[in-house]
């Protein structure tokens, strides 16, 4: 591990790639180059002939499961660690099969950036343009495209250029601003931590170097405060015998003792008097920090409700639509009644229309389609059985986002974005 | 927020050297960890908290001090004792719990224990079966308890790396790899049929360092053993094993004094010590930060390719 430092940020990545274009030897290249993978844990994938990176099969620090090992290949997310003198790093490892696109699209969740591996010989194909766009409806800033097996096309600069054109054509459609796009050989370990001494032509940045720097803050600060409450605390100890805090994590915006807020979906009004946490009283706080708030009035607040700036409040409605992915085995259908999850609070609710289905593939739309699949994705109307307090996704993904429960078994079975 | 000691004052939040608005990394885990446990407390009937006494569970049970603050935690704390731990965590572990005026429970199996149940004779696999696995999940059952915080970390181990922040076990505590929910946004999906029960882990996203650095920042109290210092200790193979308990010793084994420290801690028998001469936190990270071994390597039970898996299977957190 790197140097312990203290005041460095977070950033959460997804890495997305067909099976075999590398994608476990790209992060496994990272952990070995950083020092973040562990002397005893390379002992145990270490081939027997060689020394150094050369006897390590890389992608094996990666894959972790039993199942995965004998079929080798990545068949769920798995969270990896590693820090660098500058930012702590947690890297979902998503497989990039069609029939894994529920674990990329719950991978890419909670990322701030992606990284997207393709074989330079391959070169863009219809798989990237559906990673990219499942990226691109996640509503990820950023995304980093490796172009790998450099080694394989003679690290030729031309091949890049070009696969680099297209993909800009292709994701300036698709609403994704920050491209970057990198020449590598994984297996070699050009420009994944250490420069190389094979594509001198290239002059931007090295993975490690894009990672460390590209912007994280995700600008929640600068949003509409949202605040979902949690928990009402109520202690009623002898000290604290009337004490009621409502306790959550600010899930966008800034607030401050003095504010009007508007606690929804009821309407009521009120002031925030103090900002509480364990290390004393703030004067401000902010997106992501996890804080109990007291107003001046008492009013009936409950888990499942929002507090915001009683000037900008979100939609209240008991019915929406949504960009829905869906995971479970049973497919998703009209008139099916089903639970949902948004922020805080678990609605029922039932689908009242399959607007259409996109072929990930094509990224053409179907209309009449009458069900989602396992990792189809399509967008629905919802009727709700009351009314929820949201934004839409493209406006905030902390209070746009929601999980679809099948209330018979329990299990998550999508993934949804309001629109 | 990383900064110990309360102040009467209200106090500046945003320290100098970070840019407005910003958390550093370790806050931000903190927060999410926060999240997590308000979560679990808010959505489940009868939780509790795994309290193992290292450092994992110091930090955790920090976390919930500060997730609750300015209540009491509402949860109990759950001991799983083994009856071979060291005798400065049953010490620091009435000690700290006292402090913290936590409630704690504290669960042996004793029938295995009254027979006799040792890693030597028996094997560690059985030995941990029984004195571990088997005992959790009697306690849990005991409490009737619906969901049960851990300290497990996700680069621990890699067949952790998986695992979800709610781990679903069925009605005998059991982990099936393949029947886990996806993890979205910050979702955590808490509903669960009668009999099944929840296994969450609010520090999944912390790594050893994290969990130094913390403690540092925090000024959270540690077990002693975390400290270097002169310990009779005998070599096995690559192992440092302490010789406090010479019942456990294998013949022709010596002990001698070594300056050594814990890096996790376990059970007397078979938890391993390292060479050290950190005997100051600051010193602990210097070395963990050029560590080249992971930490679980001290414990001789990880050991054999796929072991953590399948006790995982079997109920183990
Ligand atoms: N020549 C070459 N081979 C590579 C490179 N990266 C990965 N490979 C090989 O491609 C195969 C698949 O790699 P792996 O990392 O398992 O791919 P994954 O399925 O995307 O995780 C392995 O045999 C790797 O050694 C590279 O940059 N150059
Ligand atoms: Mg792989």
């Amino acid at each position: 591990m790197s140097i312990a430092k203290q005041d460095i940020e977070l950033l959460r990545l997804v890495t997305v790639g067909s099976v075999d274009d590398g994608k476990s030897t790209l992060m496994g290249r990272l952990l070995y180059d950083t020092k973040g993978a562990f002397e005893d844990q390379l002992q145990a994938v270490r081939k027997d002939e060689g020394e150094g990176a050369d006897g390590i099969d890389l992608a094996q620090l990666t894959d972790g499961l039993a199942a995965e090992r004998e079929q080798g290949i990545t068949i769920d997310v798995a969270y990896r660690y590693f820090a660098t003198p500058r930012r702590k790093f947690i890297m979902a490892d998503c497989p990039g099969h069609e029939q894994y696109t529920r674990n990329m699209v719950t991978g890419a969740s909670t990322a701030n950036a992606a990284v997207i591996l393709i074989d330079a010989r391959k070169g863009v194909l219809q798989q990237t343009r559906r990673h990219t766009h499942i990226i691109s409806l996640l509503g990820l800033p950023h995304l980093i495209v490796a172009i790998n097996k450099m080694d394989l096309i003679d690290y030729d600069e031309a091949t890049f250029l070009q696969i680099k054109e297209e993909l800009s054509e292709f994701c300036a459609r698709q609403n994704i601003h920050d491209l970057i796009c990198i020449p590598v050989s994984a297996l070699a370990g050009d420009m994944v931590v250490e420069r190389g001494n094979n594509m001198p032509w290239y002059e931007g940045k090295t993975v490690l170097e894009t990672l460390e720097t590209i912007d994280v803050s995700g600008h929640l600060d600068e949003n509409e405060f949202r605040f979902p409450v949690q928990y009402v605390s109520r202690p009623q100890t002898k000290e604290l015998p009337d004490f009621r805090g409502f306790m959550g994590r600010i899930a966008s915006g800034t607030v401050k003792p003095g504010d009007e807020i508007l606690q929804l979906p009821a309407g009521k009004r009120s002031k925030i008097k103090e900002i509480i946490t364990f290390d004393g009283n703030l004067d401000e706080a902010f997106a992501p920090q996890s804080v109990t708030l007291t107003l001046e009035d008492e009013i009936d607040i409950s888990r499942g409700d929002i507090i915001v700036h009683a000037d900008k409040p979100p939609h209240t409605a008991k019915e929406l639509k949504a960009i829905v992915c869906w995971m479970g085995e049973e497919p998703l259908s009209p008139h099916k009644k089903y639970l949902i999850k948004h922020t805080t609070n678990t609605v029922k609710a039932m689908v009242s229309e399959i607007n259409y289905r996109t072929d990930i593939n094509e990224l053409t739309r179907d209309e009449s389609a009458n069900e989602l699949a396992m990792n189809e994705i399509g967008k629905v109307s919802l009727k709700l059985m009351k009314p929820l307090t949201f934004d839409r996704f493209e406006d905030n993904r902390a209070t746009g986002n929601f999980i679809i429960i099948d209330s018979f078994t329990n299990n998550t079975v999508g993934a949804a974005m309001i629109c | 927020m990383l900064t110990s000691g309360k102040t009467d004052n209200s106090i500046n939040m945003i320290d100098k050297t970070m840019p407005q608005h910003k958390l550093t990394q370790l806050q931000e885990l903190e927060s999410e960890s926060i999240h997590i446990m308000r979560e679990v407390v808010a959505e489940f009937r009868n939780p509790v908290m795994m309290y193992s006494v290292g450092k994992d569970s110091s930090v955790m049970l920090h976390l919930a001090r500060k997730a609750f603050y300015p209540g009491p935690l509402p949860f109990p704390l759950l001991h799983v004792d083994t009856g071979y731990k060291f005798q400065e965590m049953y010490e620091f572990r009435d000690w700290y719990v006292k402090k913290v005026g936590a409630k704690l429970i504290v669960h042996r199996n004793e029938d295995a224990i009254s027979k006799g149940m040792n890693p030597n004779e028996f094997g560690v696999a059985r030995c941990c079966g029984a004195l571990k696995t088997g005992a959790l999940l009697e306690a849990l059952e005991k409490g009737g308890y619906d969901a049960a915080f851990g300290g497990a970390r996700r680069d621990e181990e890699r067949s952790r790396a998986k695992e979800r922040v709610y781990s679903m076990r069925d009605s005998f505590g059991q982990w099936d790899p393949k029947n886990q929910r996806p993890e979205l946004w910050n979702l955590y999906n808490g509903r669960i049929h009668d009999g099944e029960s929840v296994r969450a882990f609010p520090i999944s996203n912390w790594t050893e360092m994290d969990v130094w650095q913390y403690i540092k920042e925090e000024n959270i109290p540690i077990v002693p053993l975390y400290y270097a210092k002169e310990r009779p200790m005998v070599e096995r193979g690559n192992h440092l094993i302490p010789a406090e308990n010479s019942q456990f010793l294998l013949e022709g084994e010596e002990p001698k004094l070594v300056m050594s420290r814990y890096r996790t801690l376990g059970c007397m028998p078979c938890t391993g010590a390292v060479r050290s001469s950190a005997t100051t936190i600051e010193e602990i990270i210097e070395e963990a930060s050029i560590a080249t071994r992971s930490e679980r390597e001290t414990r001789i039970i990880d050991h054999g390719s796929n072991s953590m898996e399948d006790k995982k299977k079997e109920g183990y957190f």
